[in-house]
């Protein structure tokens, strides 16, 4: 943990000289710029892995009735402890790309924060509820486009009328077409990722938390999703973005935190984030 | 220095006089973001989830048949194969058929309604733990699960119920007044099997072994449950508290019950009104209420 404090204070002061010339824009439009939205206090987060055997405990039904015989619990069951005390506050309006190798805690951390794992130690104060852009689980491949808009968005929580709203509006930005009259199991990996983040940025959300949504579909809807980002940021929203793609985090983000091992490794502008994060 | 970088440093004891994060977090009115909402706020939140419920049911059917050639016809060929099977062993097999009259329609109206309440308790069972990466990416009352998986299978029970009354009529059963309570003992058992549903699915959702269980479990339950014989012809010898308990078997309830308006041509004896209505409620309180119990630890495995 000192090294997150130590990096912080070394961060902050420059930081926020080129925050200030970013935040800008939306700072003035919106009064509610800059207050916090959601605080992350010391967060561990442990999970539970099914099936996760080393080679030689594994799928013998002879082994399984010696373990109960010996009052053994599941040797399949390994703990993870996926986000080691992370602590950061995020404000309105702002956009925070979170960094990392694979298996470096960043999905985990997003899930703590929408509230969908609970923690083991520590806590993540929101106000409202935050959302991860994850409608696709909702959603059934053998289904039509129109009928998976219809339940997607009832599954993010819309009304009748919400969705008659928004419906001609999703099946413009995707830009499918009339493939909504097709099963979503014929689209291409493209149109399908076009839907889902169509279906799931159509509610305005307070946070919204976007985990590798924007990697799949071409130049011209990467540039639609971002604008998009971008109107939810000035309309005083925070968003989380993670991404392997780091132009797409340098575009979209004013803030950087980079994850290690389930601790922040370095936290601040994007630029100086990802520098080191890529010399790293 | 912008504000956002103050309340951090704040927060971070950066010098000055060190701001908690949990005290910053009370200064603006942020709560935690896990909780589990009191009982009236849950059913309020599982109401205005209504549409996604029915939504989801019938995404489920549609996209359950999507496959197959025949479509949605297998939701009436499903029940009618179902029936058939159980005549063939029972009626002419095993000649069951001598002892009871009319033995066909006493059969498919078991097969029918225990059909029902079985499918329902199976997919109950399912209904959490099949859907977890649902419940790892949206925000809903978790209750709505069980109950769009209830739904789905009152959806499929309508076709069963064409089924059934086709054949009743065609056995050369009348169609008497009774058959106007037909939806009241199908509300009282819709009600027993969300109970049911829900209490499945908190069980289903943490003990992973038992979707293996199931099978035998309904089994038994099916054998049980005076869908094949009668219960009060076959259990004389047996001792009075197990006849009792047969009896009681809220399955058993719910299929007299449907004999006598279907079959019997009789009003429901008071003795069945009460057992269909204690379950009913029973099972509704206590599934509700035990798997509301669990509501923010649902997905977390």
């Amino acid at each position: 943990m000192a090294e997150l404090t130590e990096e912080l204070s070394q961060v902050a002061p420059q930081h926020s000289e080129t925050q200030n010339s970013e935040t800008q824009t939306p700072e003035t439009r919106n009064p509610k710029v800059g207050t916090p939205t959601v605080i992350v206090d010391d967060l561990h987060i442990v999970y539970k892995v099914y099936g996760a055997a080393s080679e030689s405990e594994k799928g013998n039904a002879a082994n399984a009735l010696m373990r109960i015989l010996r009052r053994q619990g599941r040797p399949q069951m390994k703990e993870v402890h996926a986000v080691k005390g992370v602590s950061f506050v995020a404000h309105h309006g702002d956009a925070i790309g979170i960094i990392g190798r694979n298996g470096s805690g960043k999905s985990t951390l997003l899930r703590a924060i929408a509230g969908l794992l609970p923690p083991h130690k520590g806590a993540v104060y929101t106000n409202g509820q935050p959302s991860l852009l994850g409608v696709n689980a909702a959603l059934m491949k053998e289904l039509t486009g129109e009928r998976n808009i219809i339940l997607g968005c009832y599954a993010m929580g819309m009304s009748p009328a919400e969705v008659r709203e928004k419906y001609d509006e999703i099946v413009d930005f995707s830009g499918i077409g009339d493939f909504v009259q097709f099963p979503m199991s014929t689209y291409s990996s493209g149109m399908g990722a076009r839907l889902r983040f169509a279906i799931s940025s159509a509610k305005t959300h307070d946070v919204l938390l976007i985990d590798e949504a924007l990697a799949t579909g071409d130049r011209e809807f990467k540039k639609k999703s971002q604008q998009r980002i971008k109107q939810m940021r000035d309309s005083a929203g925070t968003v989380f973005l993670v991404a392997h793609n780091l132009d797409v985090i340098e575009e979209t983000c004013n803030r950087v935190i980079w994850l290690h091992k389930g601790k922040i490794r370095m936290e601040g502008d994007p630029q100086e984030v990802l520098e080191a994060y890529n010399k790293a | 220095m912008s504000q956002p970088e103050s309340a951090l440093a704040e927060a971070q004891g950066g010098g000055r006089a060190p701001e908690s994060l949990a005290a910053l977090a009370e200064r603006h009115g942020l709560r935690r973001a896990i909780a589990r909402p009191s009982m009236p706020a849950y059913l309020r939140q599982l109401w205005d989830r209504r549409h996604f419920i029915l939504t989801y049911a019938t995404s489920r059917n549609v996209s359950k048949y999507s496959e197959s050639m025949l479509g949605q016809l297998w939701q009436v060929l499903t029940p009618l194969l179902n029936a058939a099977v159980y005549w063939l062993m029972f009626g002419v097999i095993l000649g069951q058929s001598k002892s009871i009259e009319n033995y066909p329609a006493f059969l498919i109206t078991g097969v029918m309604v225990f059909t029902f309440t079985q499918r329902t308790v199976i997919s109950g069972a399912k209904s959490i733990s099949s859907n977890l990466s649902l419940i790892r990416a949206l925000h809903f009352p978790r209750a709505s699960l069980p109950l769009a998986y209830t739904m789905q299978e009152l959806q499929q029970l309508g076709y069963s119920m064409a089924v059934l009354v086709l054949l009743v009529l065609v056995t050369g059963e009348p169609i008497t007044w009774l058959w106007l309570l037909i939806p009241v003992t199908l509300l009282m058992q819709l009600v027993f099997n969300i109970g049911m549903a829900m209490f499945m699915a908190r069980l289903g959702a943490f003990m992973r072994d038992l979707n293996q269980l199931m099978p035998f479990i309904t089994r038994t339950w099916l054998y049980a449950s005076g869908v094949f014989y009668a219960i009060d012809d076959k259990t004389r010898e047996l001792p009075e508290l197990l006849r009792w308990v047969l009896e009681f078997n809220p399955a058993a309830a719910y299929i007299e019950f449907m004999r006598d308006l279907l079959i019997y041509q009789r009003f429901p004896e008071r003795w069945a009104w009460v057992t269909c209505l204690f379950w009913a409620v029973f099972a509704l309180i206590v599934g509700f209420w035990y798997f509301w119990r669990a509501e923010e630890r649902y997905g977390r495995g």
